[in-house]
């Protein structure tokens, strides 16, 4: 099951939202509270990460979801589940056990699918999602004093230690560091998978890299352009490297079309279902999403295509159908001399 | 479909924007002053704390043209460690300094990785070396690696520093095979730093460290083609401390060779550079005996060198420099000035050049372009570095601003300033925006013929001709006005005009320029999205030099777009108009209990007080009429607007107060409510009294994904089939009353508060529909009982319930207003006048249908296909001409 070999055949397709798909069930706090944590101190409805331990019936049945619709990539529900990001609900100790937990879902939701379509013979892939963090490394929280930072780099790399940990040690297949608009947590991210893989000697998980372009000023929130992003992980020798979230597809697409042109890797790309509406609402239509992501796939994009917020199992459906005879991008040819 | 691309082995850094090193990049010069161990004043400044300072000399050194920035804190009396992280943090937070990449220097590690824990963008580390031995050295490029920064490599080893070309080639030669087989490095990541040491220092054995490092790195170029070979020049002069005359010849002339040699980067005081041509030819030639080590048996070249330069120091600090040039042509005197960034003396020598010549302009395209000429070229051959340049494009501006006052002085006699005529075409009323174009353009000196709204082509043309404008400006707002301005385009060209054709307004696109209106007109037509952008644009038009230029890119630009546009078209898939109509919003009408509207036919609502409108206004367009983007009320607070912002808010609430106080304006709105029940066909048949009205509306085509329906508004009126009694409402507000304050602005000149005022009625117009709305729902339909919606939650349109209006997305027909209108009783009761092109006057008018199912939603109808304009023609007892000029927007 090399994903190399799936990247250079096909355009691979990853879902969309999880945070769509878990207010689809209207979970109430007794929900995300299970039994385990029934007396916990404090609120923890809106954790969603939480829901891996006690609900994990409920993540699961979106992941399958997602692989009926056509995705061949399914991510884990630990964007927040960081040591860092958990202090929210004072659920730090959670950490590694949410990313195992996480992997169990995903990898659950597989063997279901599997079983119930044994005529799809093409792989399924878990990629363990690493988030931004609420906390940055090149921005100052308070606005009189420039240089402060909320967290250190040695923080930062010590909670994305014991993600990365919990996530291969559930059996994920990719690691996906994702929505960074902070380069300097991506490079947290980054050279914590590095120091675990040294340190551990097991084999390196291929990394995905996906950064988030907040506006129209093609910048990321930290203030890098697209390529300066670029040129700051590419030590990561990614898998791929991509944009996700903040932008629709229409929005994205000047963003994309760049980074085809720059990246020595594969591309991806899972924009938002359009631009919120008046009522914060994400209500881009599935085909649409489809006809733009189809367009990028034309236009020689992308390798890796899908959906952030708002974003459903009809929007996958709707791109997983679009880009399935399209060739993909062919990998850059990357010169080793000067001519 | 596309080819593969070709990434090239090219270093790359970057700190808020990248920094790609080509074989091309003449030489990247390294900012060095923020180092406390070269720059006393910056070692002061982090000594005393005084960050904020010492963020000044950071960008000072950008600002002269560093590409990279050296930081050093190495000092026994630093922590250094805190001392990088503060000002590397600070850093971060200053955009015009942090868009270049960071060096980050020291001799101690663990300075370094604290430096890399700061830093978001690819750094490079300076240095390494095998000093310590293989195992510390590759240790120390694993952790620069995880933090992705390259790295320079010092050629030190464990027998100590390289002084000899061998050894010099040597050692980095071994750290290249590490550090590309070991710890996989890329080769374009690997930068050497071969030592240099400091030449004439009396001891012949430093005699030949200049031939050794230039001699190095030509061979380490040859041997490892992609890294690059840096150095700190300013130790090579090292021996001839205080004086800086003789020291920067040295390190021209030794960059000037080292270059040659294949030395890409090199850390320098940027800003303090002489030009190689620029070095008096005598101490140039010592400096470059010294250097190549040439007629230097004995120290010769050393002694001649120390001789001269103890001339230089005896004739002291006030005949620094030599003024010879002073006493040159003025054409030589300009090419000096320009060539060695001196500012001193060119208003004198500009305003010498103006009397000789006998235009102004005769100067610019003269001598001070002969001269940036020549900096041109020393900047090609590697003579001169980027902060020289810098320094060159000052001296420029400051020349040219000398001349502007001349230049346009004359412009004044020759001609009088070019004329804009600026026109809202025919059948729309809307000039808000055009009004703003118009101040945005007098304010930058240009006439403006302003023709007002609902301007016929030939009045327009007619106009322009007789008065000989040199740009036509048009306007528009409703999508029939897209078509008008077409037609303009069209006639233009029939009439041989040359002017180039301006289009502006919210309708308006760059894609329906391109692909509509441009191919109708070859003089030149260009969209513009805004006033600001107004200025640029017609500044390129009616410059000789750009305007060919200028337009040929346009051109290029919307062929292209064009192009796209019709490749991209078939892209979506749309059903048939039968299989469409199969696939309503799924509504039980079963469930559905109608409700009935207090009254059947219509109710006038005149002179409603404005200040009960006043609290339905929804800010946020107010502020977008001005070009403030960002929503309201954030937008008060906002970094970059906010100011203005509020002062805009306070005065609008002003005026608002007064047109209040003094009953400027009179609200006339009418709402009716009909029996109605659709066909199943997207017809509604209204009985309006006797007669029947048939309401004819379209559907959506485009493939939808299984169970979502193809939308129509006739969707949410109950099919008459169910047998039960349904109804339709409509609505129509209008603000009167504005054109005679307008007037009385105008002569004032007043036209803040003109357009102030139009904007404010656009306003209390859309508060009127929501007020009225608000109504209809909880009293006169009545099919909301209880209603309680902040005034957020209206513009959020979170009622139940919908008011779309024709020629908008649910319903795009302009031409059902027809029927609309009749309904309510015409001008008579709504007080709207409708235009040719369907559009309502007064402006400040707003209309729709009412639809009170709870699942009525808006939505946009898209593309439609012949077959559904074929239906929709037989429906509207129309033409297929007619009905496909109303409909273009929405054909394919």
């Amino acid at each position: 099951m090399d994903i190399r070999k799936e990247l250079e055949q096909r355009i691979l397709v990853i879902d969309g939202a999880m945070g769509t798909m878990i207010q689809r069930y209207k979970l109430q706090e007794e929900d995300y509270r299970g039994d385990r944590f029934k007396d916990w101190h404090s609120d923890v409805k809106g954790n969603n990460d939480l829901l891996n331990i006690t609900r994990p019936d409920i993540i699961t049945a979106i992941h399958k979801q997602y692989l009926e619709a056509g995705a061949d990539i399914i991510e884990t529900n630990t964007f927040s589940s960081t040591v860092i990001a958990m202090a929210d609900y004072d659920m730090q100790s959670l950490a590694y056990e949410l990313n195992v937990a996480a992997v169990k879902c995903a990898k659950d939701a597989i063997a279901q699918y599997k079983e119930q379509h044994p005529e799809d013979t093409k792989p399924k892939f878990v990629a363990g999602a690493i988030g931004p963090l609420n906390k940055t490394l090149s921005l100052s929280p308070d606005v009189n004093n420039p240089g402060f930072r909320a967290v250190t780099f040695d923080e930062v790399v010590a909670a994305y230690y014991e993600q990365i940990s919990g996530l291969v040690d559930g059996g994920a297949d990719i690691l996906l560091i994702e929505t960074i608009f902070d380069t300097l947590n991506a490079k947290g991210a980054i050279f914590a998978a590095k120091k675990y893989f040294r340190e551990t000697g097991k084999k390196e998980l291929p990394i995905m890299i996906s950064g988030t372009i907040t506006d129209a000023s093609g910048r990321t929130l930290s203030g890098q352009t697209l390529e300066a992003f670029y040129t700051s992980v590419a030590h990561a020798r990614p898998l791929s490297v991509g944009l996700n979230c903040a932008l629709g597809a229409k929005e994205m697409r000047p963003h994309i079309a760049e980074l085809s042109q720059i990246a020595s890797c594969f591309v991806s790309a899972y924009p938002n279902a359009g631009l919120p509406n008046a009522m914060g609402e994400y209500d881009e239509r599935p085909e649409d999403t489809g006809h733009y992501l189809e367009d990028w796939a034309q236009e020689g994009f992308v390798n890796i295509v899908g959906g952030c917020c708002g974003t459903t199992p009809d929007h996958i459906k709707h791109i997983a159908d679009h880009v399935k005879t399209i060739k993909p991008r062919p990998l850059p040819i990357v010169e080793t001399e000067l001519n | 479909m596309s080819t593969a691309t070709v990434i090239k082995p090219f270093l790359r850094l970057s700190g808020l924007g990248p920094l790609v090193i080509r074989p091309e990049t003449n030489f990247v010069n390294v900012g060095e002053r923020t180092n406390v161990t070269g720059s006393k004043k910056f070692a002061r400044l982090i000594k005393e704390g005084n960050y904020e300072e010492a963020l000044s000399v950071a960008r000072q050194q950008v600002e002269n043209g560093a590409q990279v920035l050296d930081v050093n804190m190495d000092d026994a009396l630093l922590d250094g460690v805190q001392a990088m992280t503060t000002f590397l943090n600070l850093l971060q937070s200053e955009p015009d300094i942090a868009r270049i990449p960071i060096m980050i220097d020291s001799s101690k590690f663990e300075i370094i990785e604290a430096g890399l824990k700061c830093v978001q963008g690819k750094c490079i580390v300076n240095s390494i070396s095998m000093k310590e031995g293989e195992a510390k050295f590759i240790e120390q490029a694993t952790i620069c690696q995880a933090y992705g920064a390259a790295v320079i490599v010092m050629a030190f080893d464990e027998k100590g520093q390289a002084d000899t070309k061998e050894r010099k080639i040597e050692i980095c030669h071994r750290a290249y095979k590490i550090l590309t087989e070991q710890v996989g490095f890329d080769p374009q990541d690997i930068i050497f730093d071969p030592n240099i040491f400091a030449v004439a220092t009396g001891l012949e054995e430093h005699n030949n460290y200049g031939v050794d490092f230039i001699e190095a790195t030509r061979e380490i170029m040859r041997l490892m083609p992609l890294t690059k070979v840096s150095g700190g020049v300013s130790n090579l002069s090292f021996s001839f401390r205080g004086n800086d005359h003789v020291r920067e010849a040295m390190h021209s002339v030794f960059l000037f060779h080292a270059i040659k040699a294949g030395m890409g980067m090199g850390i320098v005081n940027a800003g303090q550079l002489v030009v190689y041509d620029e070095i008096e030819p005598e101490l140039r030639n010592l400096c470059e005996d010294v250097i190549l080590n040439r007629n230097n048996d004995n120290n010769q070249a050393t002694e001649k060198l120390i001789a001269f330069a103890e001339t230089v120091k005896a004739k002291g600090k006030e005949e620094k420099k030599d003024d010879a040039w002073r006493h040159t042509s003025v054409e030589e005197r300009i090419k000096h000035a320009l060539v060695n960034g001196i500012t001193e003396y060119i208003d004198v020598d500009t305003e010498e050049a103006r009397v000789k010549y006998s235009k102004p302009l005769e100067v610019i395209e003269g001598p001070l372009m002969a001269g940036m000429n020549v900096v041109g070229d020393l900047f090609g051959a590697g003579k001169m570095f980027l902060p020289q340049v810098v320094k060159s494009a000052r001296v420029m501006k400051k020349s040219v601003a000398w001349l502007t006052p001349y230049i346009e002085a004359e412009k004044q006699e020759a001609s009088n300033a070019p004329t804009i005529l600026l026109a809202t075409v025919k059948g729309d009323v809307h000039d808000i925006g055009k009004n703003i174009v118009g101040v945005v353009l007098g304010c930058n000196g240009y006439n403006i013929i302003d023709l007002g709204v609902m301007v016929p082509t030939d009045k327009i043309l007619d106009t322009a001709q007789k008065e000989n404008v040199d740009i036509i400006g048009l306007s528009g707002l409703i999508t029939p006005s897209l078509d008008e301005m077409v037609n303009v385009a069209h006639e233009m060209k029939r009439r041989g005009m040359k002017q180039p054709l301006l289009i502006g307004g919210a309708t308006t696109s760059r894609m329906h320029t391109a692909v509509k209106i441009a191919p109708e007109y070859n003089e030149g037509v260009v969209h513009v999205l805004d006033a600001s952008r107004s200025v640029t644009v017609a500044g390129s038009l009616l410059s000789k030099e750009q305007k060919t230029d200028f337009l040929d890119t346009i051109k290029t630009e919307y062929t292209t777009l064009a192009e796209d546009f019709f490749n991209r078209r078939t892209v979506k898939e749309y059903i048939p108009l039968e299989t469409a109509r199969t696939q309503k919003t799924a509504i039980n009408w079963n469930e559905f209990q109608p409700s009935t509207p207090q009254f059947t036919g219509i109710k006038q609502f005149k002179s409603v007080p404005i200040a009960e409108l006043r609290p339905y206004i929804d800010w946020t367009p107010f502020f977008i009429a001005w070009e403030l983007h960002g929503k309201y009320p954030a937008i008060l607070a906002d970094g970059v607007v906010g100011k203005e912002a509020t002062k805009l808010f306070n005065d609008a609430n002003a005026l608002l107060d007064t047109v209040i106080k003094e009953n400027w304006l009179d609200a006339t709105g009418v709402i009716g409510f009909w029996e109605a029940n659709s066909n199943g066909a997207d017809t509604v048949v209204v009985k309006d009294g006797a007669k029947k009205v048939n309401l004819e509306f379209l559907r959506q085509q485009i493939k939808k994904a299984a169970g979502q329906p193809n939308l129509s508004l006739a969707d949410f009126i109950c099919p008459e089939s169910e047998g039960k009694k349904d109804h339709i409402g409509a609505f129509s507000v209008t603000i009167h009353g504005i054109d005679a304050p307008i007037k009385k602005f105008e002569a004032a000149h007043d036209d803040y508060n003109k357009i102030m005022l139009q904007a404010l009625a656009d306003r209390l117009a859309e508060a009127f529909a929501e007020y009225l709305h608000a109504q209809v729902r909880t009293k006169w339909w009545g099919y909301v009982k209880e209603e309680k919606l902040s005034n957020e939650e209206l513009i959020k349109e979170k009622y139940v319930g919908i008011r779309p209006a024709p020629g908008y997305p649910a319903c795009p027909d302009h031409t059902e207003k027809y029927k609309l209108f009749d309904l309510l009783g015409g001008e008579a009761t709504t007080n709207i006048q409708l235009t040719e092109s369907l559009a309502m006057y007064p402006a400040s008018s707003v209309c729709g249908w009412y639809f009170s199912h709870p699942q009525s939603q808006y939505f946009g109808v898209g593309k439609i296909q012949q077959d559904q304009l074929n239906d929709y023609t037989v429906r509207k007892e129309s033409t297929t001409e007619i009905m496909t000029k109303w409909l273009r927007p929405i054909l394919e």
